[in-house]
């Protein structure tokens, strides 16, 4: 008490002195306030139980009392695959063995990211009941999007392995799965962090958002294989979906992935990640003052 | 140990939506004393300046004050929901609050539900969960209801759920707005007879309402708010008197003895 608050340098601090929990609150400022924010996430990390059990309320709720339940996800997945494969490839004149399962695990790869972008931007206003009744680390709200974009593809897996299957692809069985599905797992949270963050702040950040996914969904190799592009492929680069898309891509079509794609999928992924971090330190007690 | 330590508190909300060069206008002018700037000059509503108390186990201290004199910012900071913006809040002990008007709860979800999910917020095993869940269902007495999402309810109903809920987990700090004290009569009887054995442990509540009675009844101290500092600090019968004008002993007197007669 006979400190001030601004020589203090543990703020915030949830102790458990004889399981006894407090909170110290005040302005913090630099480091103070990122360490705080990485208390959160951590905080956050150790609440999975939580975020797993509102990700999968959620997916339940939305089909609830439906008869096929979330299982409609695998459906529409089926259909779409099913109907954009047969248009393309007659479009396109490109042999549908090829063809289908690129597409088809594609969409759904990108389906997951729009997922998390989209449900990003309103993640700290929809969660604005929990906020605004209890102290809860914010970065369950973002784990609780992550963990339902995550379940929303696991339900999409089938169709994909059913054409797999029928076409006779098989993944190739390295540590480039497991490395590249943690790297873009761990990357969903950072996008959703982001832009829940700008979300919060800016309610333009989501029409915003929905616009430049569009743009990213034709320039990143999706609807057409990267092969088309081979003078001035470095530049793709630029394109922060490629590579992130392209290294869980790879490895399960057993395509060949250049070293350079990994490399900037890492790059891209730090980058986010300082961002998200530094920008949601700087706001984070601001949040419940805007949601 | 549970104890509230508030120092100096300030909290303002800065208005990026509203029209927010004609309300600079206003704190220019000085038109009314809740509108001025922060650090960087924005217009913002000053919701609670410099406002110090501290609370020590046994206190149970009541907030009155007209609508928009601070009370339910005060309770979101104390809750650490709105962390200060000058000054400081130390809160140590258990938390259980009851605030937002959906109470936390989703109201897709059905009550059992609403439970599990607090019990993981909590990090209870499921053991205990089961616990909980009991003890829940035998005070909110709500019976097949329970298995049926929280908006085919009443909000009475949804008020017994999660005032049985954030008294389960044994808070020994309490804090609840106003609204939460609008049950029928069975339900404040239920409630008082929890929060006497609560009490009774020598933690803490804070409770904010505008009903003469409840105060006098449920609290031994009373802060009146008044366009965000504290107006008045004390006894529940000499703020009760100040701020509604007339002796509250006369008044009590008066309403006990009529209530006799009826």
């Amino acid at each position: 008490m006979n400190t001030t608050p601004q020589t203090q340098t543990a703020l915030a601090r949830s102790v458990t002195a004889e399981e006894e929990p407090s909170l110290d609150l005040y302005p913090g400022r630099g480091l103070a306030k990122l360490h705080l924010a990485w208390k959160d996430i951590t905080e956050g990390a150790r609440l999975y139980r939580l975020s797993y059990a509102l990700g999968w309320l959620d997916i339940r709720l939305r089909y609830r009392g439906s008869m096929l339940g979330p299982f409609w996800l695998t459906l529409t997945t089926a259909i779409t695959v099913a109907a954009m494969g047969t248009l393309y490839g007659t479009l396109f004149h490109t042999n549908l063995r090829v063809y289908l399962p690129f597409l088809s695990f594609s969409l759904i790869l990108w389906a997951w990211l729009n997922m998390v972008v989209s449900d990003g931007c309103s993640v700290f206003s929809n969660a604005h009941g929990m906020i605004h009744s209890m102290r809860m680390p914010l970065s369950v709200h973002v784990s609780r999007i992550c963990v339902r974009a995550l379940l929303t593809f696991l339900h999409s897996v089938p169709v994909i392995a059913v054409l797999f299957l029928i076409f006779g692809i098989t993944p190739r069985l390295t540590w480039e799965i497991p490395a590249s599905l943690i790297v873009f797992i761990t990357d969903t949270f950072a996008i959703g962090l982001l832009c829940g963050v700008l979300g919060a702040r800016f309610r333009d950040v989501s029409p915003v958002m929905a616009s430049i996914m569009q743009i990213l969904f034709f320039i990143t190799p999706i609807l057409w294989r990267p092969e088309l592009i081979y003078l001035g492929r470095q530049y793709m680069l630029l394109d922060p979906a490629y590579p992130l898309i392209e290294i869980v891509r790879a490895p399960i079509m057993n395509d060949h992935i250049r070293p350079s794609i990994w490399l900037a999928a890492l790059f891209y992924s730090a980058m986010l990640w300082g961002l998200a971090v530094i920008l949601f330190a700087r706001v984070r007690a601001r949040i419940s003052y805007w949601v | 140990m549970a104890s509230i330590d508030v120092t100096d508190l300030s909290i303002s909300f800065p208005l990026y939506h509203g029209d927010a060069r004609s309300l600079k206008q206003y704190a220019k002018q000085g038109l009314t004393d809740r509108f001025g700037h922060d650090e960087r000059g924005r217009a913002a509503v000053e919701a609670l300046r410099t406002v110090s108390f501290s609370l020590r186990p046994g206190d149970r201290l009541g907030l009155v004050g007209r609508n928009g004199a601070g009370k339910t910012t005060l309770l979101r900071a104390l809750a650490g929901i709105y962390e200060p913006v000058k000054g400081r809040v130390q809160v140590r002990g258990r938390l259980g609050t009851l605030l937002d008007t959906s109470l936390g709860m989703n109201p897709l979800l059905t009550g059992r539900e609403n439970i599990r999910l607090r019990c993981l917020f909590h990090g209870l095993s499921a053991a205990a969960g089961k616990e909980v869940e009991r003890d829940v269902e035998e005070f909110s007495d709500l019976g097949p209801f329970m298995d049926l999402p929280i908006n085919a309810w009443s909000s009475g109903m949804s008020v017994r759920l999660a005032f049985g809920l954030a008294t389960a987990i044994m808070p020994q700090i309490l804090i609840m707005d106003e609204w939460i004290m609008a049950g029928d009569g069975w339900f404040l009887r239920r409630a008082g007879e929890r929060l006497g054995g609560m009490v009774d442990q020598s933690e803490i509540m804070v409770l904010s309402s505008h009903s003469p009675t409840i105060l006098d009844r449920w609290c031994n101290r009373l802060i009146w708010m008044e366009n965000g500092m504290i107006r008045m600090d004390g006894t529940v019968t000499d703020v009760l008197s100040a701020y509604l004008g007339v002796s509250w002993e006369k008044e009590k007197a008066a309403m006990e003895e009529k209530g006799s007669t009826d």
